[in-house]
């Protein structure tokens, strides 16, 4: 494999990204709903002068997530916590998915409405190389994005939790876990899935609707959490990560076995 | 040297047989036409030979290498001009040109200079900087033909160069592709423009329906295809009644045309013209000139086109 040929066609869509403003505020708009507007919302409504203990029925099992020096808080201040800090963390993990979508569902299919992969096809790139620079395309800024929103998220909930919680609590172990390792996992599981999808449909519209149902993998997390049933402690983060990564490993494997420069041609 | 060696090659898209049974040879340093309708399987058959699409059937050489398992190779040494420029309308020329060398692998330190050296040549150096996107469709093509040379590739492939360029910019791609002639490359011209085709390709093949139903120069063409090309006579006065009825009765001979002071024959062969000629003078014509008009490649395409 060259990687120069690969690093130049990811390159070439990265700024072909970085130019195109819609995707761009897409992403922003993405970003700063789950990483400032959420936590801020949350962070702001009167939870935190709730009540001071309570039944909370099958939900009690999440209060063992919250750190030892926190099961004395009242219990308004360990919803908030709750929430911002178990919650909505697996809603973060939309971010690394939407964007790694994003550019995937447009790798090939976007190339083809733009009437531009015609020239990319006559290059010598390995059809290996060319599916590899697709999938770094959209690897790339969605590991960044992930990170960088990680960070941002970091900030507001220490910020709006400072009052109720008096010191720097964020990122648990857990969630730091679900940054750096599910994170990653879950930006391949897009891209691999969308770059796939985006060679065998004839429309950016098509590709963006199929890789949306991704998403339910998010959701799944998110009521396993929520509802009590699968707690993201550490150990269960590895084990989903792994899982992840696996089906990254078969799902990029399988894309790239299945590419054929010639089925692309025939057609466009 | 052969540059291109089609061997049968085939090629359908469902039941559509886009290439049936093509086979041809490209010289090295010659301009190749192909020539024929929209759907005659031209852009097919330059997908075949770059290692694009994979025949069904047959095979070729491109360059002493085999596309179906050299692609990579074949496509490095070659140079595309596609029927739409297909350049990236949000990057600018210079970015354009940028990915091209660096897909093509052209050596890192000489990027920037290839990049400059061609953006000059096509004149688009004043709007390098710009995106694409805003450009005239002639700039956008020539802006697609500086890419398609940035590696400096032994052959290259325009399809349709000139569709939808205006004069000055036509004339400037003729330019071109003489000038990669004289440099010893080897073209392989796709066109629907037959005035073009015969001013700039040394032979000519002529699909039709996926199949190759011709190939050869145009005078060789027009021998096999058409009847002997007409003989003109240009006299010094109108031409006379006496001298129209002394042609006639040459044997063989026929009045095609009579326009003022010009006479076209239809002639069977030199001899049967000479004698037509000298009955024109001994009926008192008063020759100024006389000479064969060579058949356009228009009359032999539409010859082929018909009979096809």
């Amino acid at each position: 494999m060259n990687w120069r040929t690969v690093r130049a066609i990811a390159g070439k869509d990265l700024l072909e990204v970085r130019k195109n403003r819609i995707a761009i505020w897409s992403i922003v708009g993405l970003s700063f709903f789950l990483s400032v507007g959420m936590p801020l919302l949350i962070g702001l409504l009167p939870f935190g002068t709730g009540p001071e203990s309570g039944d909370l029925g099958p939900l009690e099992a999440l209060l063992d997530l919250l750190p030892p020096e926190m099961q004395d808080l009242p219990l308004g201040s360990q919803m908030v916590v709750l929430m911002l800090g178990s919650f909505l963390a697996p809603l973060f993990l939309m971010i690394p998915l939407m964007v790694a979508a994003i550019v995937g569902a447009e790798s090939f299919v976007g190339e083809k409405e733009r009437r531009t992969l015609e020239g990319l096809l006559y290059t010598p790139a390995t059809d290996l190389e060319l599916y590899a620079g697709k999938v770094l395309a959209g690897a790339v800024p969605a590991v960044v994005a992930a990170f960088l929103n990680f960070a941002i998220y970091a900030v507001v909930v220490n910020l709006v939790t400072g009052p109720i919680v008096g010191r720097v609590w964020f990122p648990t172990v857990p969630t730091l876990a679900l940054a750096v390792w599910v994170g990653p996992a879950v930006a391949l599981l897009g891209v691999s899935a969308s770059v796939m999808v985006s060679t065998r449909v004839d429309t950016f519209l098509e590709a963006n609707q199929l890789t949306g149902l991704l998403a339910l993998v998010i959701v799944a997390l998110m009521v396993g959490q929520g509802s009590g049933l699968l707690l993201l402690s550490l150990p269960v983060l590895l084990l989903v990560g792994l899982a992840l990564y696996a089906a990254d490993l078969v799902l990029i494997r399988l894309g790239a076995a299945i590419f054929s420069r010639d089925r692309l041609m025939a057609r466009s | 040297m052969t540059a291109i060696r089609a061997d049968g090659l085939a090629r359908s898209f469902g039941p559509v047989r886009a290439v049936d049974s093509v086979s041809f040879q490209v010289e090295t340093g010659e301009v190749f036409g192909l020539l024929g309708p929209n759907g005659a399987g031209k852009t097919t058959l330059i997908r075949l030979l770059a290692g694009v699409l994979v025949p069904d059937t047959g095979s070729s050489r491109v360059l002493g290498l085999d596309p179906v398992t050299d692609g990579s190779l074949v496509r490095g040494r070659s140079g595309v001009l596609t029927e739409t420029p297909a350049v990236y309308e949000r990057l600018t020329a210079r970015q354009n040109l940028a990915f091209a060398a660096d897909v093509f692998g052209v050596p890192l330190p000489e990027v920037a200079c290839r990049t400059n050296d061609l953006l000059a040549r096509f004149a688009l150096q004043d709007r390098a900087d710009e995106p694409v996107g805003g450009f005239s469709k002639g700039m956008k093509q020539r802006l697609a033909l500086a890419r398609a040379l940035v590696h400096d590739p032994e052959l290259l492939f325009l399809d349709e160069p000139t569709a939808g360029l205006d004069p000055a910019a036509s004339r400037q791609v003729h330019d071109l592709v003489r000038a990669l002639r004289d440099e010893g490359r080897t073209v392989v011209l796709c066109t629907h423009h037959l005035v073009e085709a015969e001013a700039l390709c040394d032979r000519v093949g002529v699909l039709a329906k996926g199949r190759l139903i011709a190939l050869g120069t145009v005078r060789e063409l027009s021998d096999r295809l058409l009847a002997a090309s007409p003989v003109a006579l240009e006299f010094l006065a109108p031409v006379t009644d006496e001298v129209v009825g002394a042609v006639g009765v040459v044997p063989g001979v026929a009045v095609v045309e009579r326009a003022d002071r010009r006479l076209v024959l239809a002639a069977p062969d030199d001899a049967a013209a000479a004698d037509a000629i000298g009955a024109a003078v001994g009926a008192g014509g008063r020759l100024v000139a006389a000479g064969r008009r060579e058949h356009t490649l228009e009359e032999v395409y539409f010859a082929l086109q018909e009979a096809a």
